[in-house]
């Protein structure tokens, strides 16, 4: 029998889990192959970065996973970490949208030196958090990134849909894009604090793997459905007609 | 208490980006200008109107599935049921807020009766193909 303490050998997650993880990795390529059919590999390259990278850091997972089981150190300090690196690439991924967006503004350059001051600006709040507080720095400075870049990616996806309003953004791809990235955002918010009250074992830790199914799956529909050349009525994207 | 904050204020903008994300579905259709065909079938006229969705979806039920329509029309749907319980739970409290329902759940019935309109161009094409071989 197996000892509690670091490298111990857990089972596999359940075959539900396992289902989520599958489907997850499956949309994720959908993504990349439709982007490469509709010739749109280019325009939305960050995204198709963050979704390869998210592919890939998926079968890694699975084989620590089955190697290591998922209490070993070696799957933690994996699962952390690249875990850091997917949220940076989906935080490149929104700014990208940004540029998108405010492209006729002429305003790529002020929107990629903010964005970079607001990466060093979280990253040095995270680094201040964990510095005096934790031996394992560099995992918990990994683990405080990613959580603070999700927050910091939910309150900029709102901003973004601000200015997609008030610009009257009519490219429907842009618009839908966004708005799947604002669902995730604040889902896998809602369901990170879901967590909080219901613990670990609940059906509430299969929300976030589902939204993690859901970000690709409209995604690609999106690029499937409508060509860069889809427009539609701003006025109806606002609740209240003005 | 902060995880019960971050948790409805995360409810919030959930909500916010799924109308807005039903609404981008809708208003992407909205040009597409109705057949003489289906308005005859559908029953209707020069604007759709709240009453009309029900009817349309009952025929959609009937026409063959296109694969590329279903999940917009999952998803309409579901803002469809919010909207019908908005309006019986706090339209007292607002009449103009049983006006508003009433226009979304009219742009919902112009939704299904597009969708309807491309299943049946689409099977009349398929139907083509076939005669054809």
């Amino acid at each position: 029998m197996e000892g509690d303490g670091p490298g111990r050998k857990e089972s596999m997650p359940g075959p539900l889990g396992l289902t989520i993880w599958f489907l997850g990795t499956v949309f994720e390529l959908m993504f990349v192959v439709c982007s490469l059919a509709r010739k749109s590999f280019i325009r939305y390259f960050p995204l198709n970065l963050y979704l390869i990278l998210s592919t890939s850091v998926s079968i890694a997972r699975f084989f620590i996973l089955s190697t290591y089981g998922n209490r070993s150190d070696q799957y933690m300090y994996f699962y952390y970490y690249s875990d850091a690196l997917l949220t940076l690439a989906l935080y490149i991924a929104l700014i990208s949208l940004y540029s998108h967006v405010l492209g006729e503004l002429r305003a790529g350059a002020y929107v990629k030196w903010v964005a970079v001051l607001l990466l060093l600006g979280t990253a040095g709040f995270s680094y201040a958090v964990v510095v005096q507080s934790t031996a394992r720095l560099s995992t918990s400075f990994a683990y405080q990134l990613s959580q603070n870049l999700y927050f910091v990616g939910l309150v900029l996806t709102y901003i973004l849909w601000g200015a997609v309003l008030k610009l009257r953004e009519t490219r429907t791809r842009l618009v839908q894009i966004i708005l799947s990235l604002g669902l995730y955002f604040s889902g896998y918010a809602a369901s990170y604090a879901l967590l909080n009250f219901s613990g670990e074992y609940s059906v509430s830790r299969y929300l976030c793997p589902l939204l993690g199914c859901f970000l690709p799956l409209s995604w690609s529909l999106t690029i499937l459905r409508y060509d860069d050349e889809s427009r539609l009525v701003p006025a109806r994207l606002v609740a209240v007609p003005r | 208490m902060m995880a019960a904050l971050i948790f409805v204020a995360s409810l919030a903008t959930l909500w916010m980006f799924f109308v807005s994300y039903c609404r981008s579905l809708m208003a992407s259709s909205s040009r597409h200008p109705l057949s003489a065909e289906v308005r005859d079938v559908t029953g209707i006229g020069a604007a759709a109107s709240a009453g009309d969705y029900r009817r349309v979806m009952q025929l959609l039920q009937l026409c063959p599935e296109r694969q590329d329509d279903r999940t917009g029309l999952q998803a309409v749907n579901i803002y469809h049921l919010f909207l019908t319980a908005t309006r019986k739970m706090f339209a007292w409290m607002a009449p103009s807020l049983r006006s508003w329902a009433d226009h979304e759940q009219a742009c919902c019935a112009y939704f299904a009766a597009v969708a309807l309109d491309r299943r049946i161009a689409h099977n009349r094409e398929l139907l083509a193909q076939q005669d054809n071989l």
